[in-house]
């Protein structure tokens, strides 16, 4: 079964959140067993970890106010592409550490945003499940700005690196900051969060952490949008016919 | 035995010498962690890092899994220095007896001392 | 000098005491502890590769996260256990070194390949289990560091075998696809976690010396009958047989007997000739070096910071 476009807003804004953790976590498990040295592999284990552990809490509360056969594993494993609503930023491949990095530090910055602010929801559910990540996305931002500044000022190589990878991904930071219409009237009721204020202290720390890692914001204004629309990248359809490849072979089964 | 490999029939174990080239790898760190408030940090192990932000980001991480820790602190093991020879440093202990509580005997009706 | 050194080793080994990294020892003590210790080591971390092979297809979020941190947990168990052989005075980097130079070893079951979701639960239970029984009794091994090394192991083993059992439990009441993935998985792993406690006693040329050092306490035979008898059953359990058609219960002694273990196979794996050995050295070598840049880039970053620091000083 799929999971029916719902008409309840607060359904939408849990599964949006819960997509991008999604859709990270797979990145970030792409990456277990990768990473340069064998402290970073249990970094990269954790916050992938963590994400995966967020997109289960809003994607449970999510099936809940949706009622009918919707479980969290509906949501991640049975809906197509376009029924995908993370932000284009985490679908992005990993490429090397560098990508890793700057993919994971801009959207650290957004995600600690994002939950302080939605961990003073009115909606006491939403809350909860944001204070605590909140908490974890610090912890996430703390080790992928140090990375920042360690490759930005490290090596020539490093530096070259990590630039090219702020070039590559800074093209899909905009979308996170572009509200979505459904949500105005959460965001009224004090439910949803106005992700468009939150630019402001992004662009803050995102300058702040580049300058101080030697590192320059690319000059082309343009940004790309669609994945809350559902329009990705092409990478999404590879990275979901791996991740549901199980449950649409079975359909049915249980694990 | 499990994760022991056996040496192979023709094959010769390798030569292991422990005085092998200066490691350029990042830096060892020891790891001490309070298990819980009230209790002492006590070792636990080590771990290598580029920094100390990063040594105790990477403790959290390997030595914390079961949340079972109230702090870390990480040390440069260049930073330990260590007692010498067990034996010769600690026995003299063994001439002070009195050192010891149980070196006096205390009749019961004194009560708690 | 020497003399009484030695004195003092066998003392501590026969009062079964620990011995620590600063006492004196034999030689033959601390580079067959250096190869055992490194090469357990290695094993944790190769291990993270066929289990890692699963992470982006497994069947649900919940049991994503679930393997996510089970390997996890594996690339712990390598630091704790580098970090135990790095007290015998020898550097990670030579270690690692030497196992992508092929001097030094890992455990074969992980070059098996993991072909089903069925053998993410097989490698719990059977592999994770086989490593259990030997490394409760590691626990009580006799160089300090290793054996606080394998407490700490210990602790988190026994999520790793129930979280595998349990992925098996599921498959064994699922469809018919699901139950006959289970026996599948079942068969190919059976073999190689038997072979995993090494050679018969018999033939087994080290054995000998390390039980005299403690550093192992339980010898191969004994320790793979302790695991039959504790698995068969499980086995059953599920509603499975294993593949041993000599398999059976001897009332008499109270053990399950088993059939001849194919020697030949596993010396042809231990040698690097099993399916996935060239592979678990490729990827390893290539993410090493991959990842060169980054650590010299940190290295760079760490001492551009020091030199700051004393001159803001
Ligand atoms: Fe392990
Ligand atoms: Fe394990």
């Amino acid at each position: 079964m799929t999971v029916a476009t719902t008409t309840n807003t607060l359904v939408g804004l849990l599964v949006r959140h819960a997509d991008d953790n999604t859709i990270l976590c797979q990145r970030l498990g792409e990456y277990v067993s990768g990473a340069p040295e064998l402290e970073e592999d249990l970094a990269v284990a954790n916050v992938a970890l963590d994400h995966v552990g967020v997109a289960m809490h809003l994607y449970e509360y999510a099936a809940e106010l949706d009622g009918g056969e919707a479980s969290m594993d509906n949501y991640a494993m049975l809906r197509s592409e376009r029924e995908f609503t993370n932000a284009l930023l985490v679908e992005q491949p990993n490429v090397d550490f560098a990508h890793v990095v700057a993919r994971g530090f801009f959207f650290d910055v957004y995600q600690t945003l994002l939950w302080a602010q939605l961990s003073a929801s009115t909606d006491e559910r939403l809350a909860g499940i944001a204070a605590r990540a909140f908490k974890e996305a610090t912890y996430h931002l703390r080790h992928s700005r140090a990375w920042m500044l360690r490759l930005g000022d490290g090596t020539a190589e490093s530096h070259r690196r990590v630039q090219a990878a702020v070039d590559a991904v800074w093209r899909f930071t905009g979308e996170l900051f572009v509200a979505v219409d459904a949500d105005s009237e959460l965001v009224a009721e004090g439910i949803g969060a106005d992700v468009a204020a939150l630019k402001p202290e992004f662009d803050r720390i995102v300058d702040a952490t580049l300058e101080e890692a030697t590192l320059v914001r690319p000059s082309d204004p343009y940004q790309a949008t669609g994945g809350r629309s559902g329009m990705h990248t092409e990478h999404l359809g590879h990275l979901l016919a791996e991740m549901q490849w199980m449950q649409r072979t079975y359909p049915g089964a249980t694990w | 035995m499990s994760y022991d490999v056996p040496i192979a029939p023709g094959e010769t174990p390798d030569e292991i010498s422990v005085e092998g080239p200066q490691s350029t790898a990042w830096p060892l760190w020891e790891v001490f962690m309070r298990p819980k408030r009230g209790l002492s940090h006590t070792h636990c192990g080590s771990l290598h890092a580029p920094d100390a932000e990063s040594a105790i980001l990477n403790a959290r991480d390997a030595y914390t899994r079961l949340g079972d820790t109230a702090s870390l602190w990480v040390v440069p093991s260049t930073h330990i220095h260590a007692s010498s020879d067990p034996t010769s440093m600690f026995d003299p202990a063994d001439d002070k007896p009195y050192r010891h509580p149980t070196f006096f005997e205390i009749p019961d009706e004194v009560g708690q001392l | 000098m020497a003399v009484e050194h030695q004195v003092q080793f066998d003392r501590t080994i026969e009062a079964d005491e620990k011995i620590e990294p600063r006492d004196w020892m034999p030689d033959g003590y601390r580079s067959t502890l250096i190869r055992q210790i490194a090469q357990h080591a290695h094993s944790e971390v190769i291990g993270m590769q066929p289990e890692a092979n699963w992470i982006t297809r497994a069947p649900t979020l919940l049991r994503k996260a679930i393997l996510i941190a089970k390997v996890q947990d594996e690339a712990g168990h390598g630091l704790y256990l580098y970090s135990a052989t790095e007290t015998l005075g020898i550097s990670r980097d030579e270690l690692q070194e030497m196992l992508h130079s092929g001097r030094q070893k890992y455990s074969s079951i992980f070059n098996y390949p993991t072909l089903s979701w069925a053998d993410i639960g097989a490698i719990g239970w059977l592999v994770d289990g086989a490593a259990i029984v030997n490394q409760i009794m590691l626990q009580g091994t006799s160089y300090g560091p290793y054996s606080r090394a394998m407490v700490r192991i210990c602790k988190e083993e026994s999520f790793h075998a129930r979280q595998g059992y349990a992925i098996l439990m599921a498959l064994a009441k699922g469809t018919d696809e699901q139950k006959a993935m289970l026996q599948d998985a079942i068969d190919r792993w059976w073999w190689p976690s038997l072979m995993m406690f090494g050679p018969h006693d018999s033939d087994s040329t080290h054995t000998e010396q390390s039980m005299e050092w403690k550093i192992k306490r339980i010898s191969n035979d004994d320790l793979r009958q302790m695991y039959v008898d504790q698995t068969v059953p499980q086995a059953h359990y599920l509603g499975c047989s294993v593949p041993d058609p000599d398999l059976h219960f001897d009332e008499e002694s109270g053990h399950w007997n088993f059939g001849a273990i194919d020697w030949d196979e596993f010396w042809t794996v231990v040698k690097g000739n099993g399916p996935m050995n060239r592979e678990r050295i490729n990827h390893k070598t290539k993410v090493w070096d991959d990842g060169a840049w980054v650590r010299e880039a940190a290295v760079a970053y760490a001492e551009k910071q020091a030199s700051r620091s004393t001159k803001i000083a």
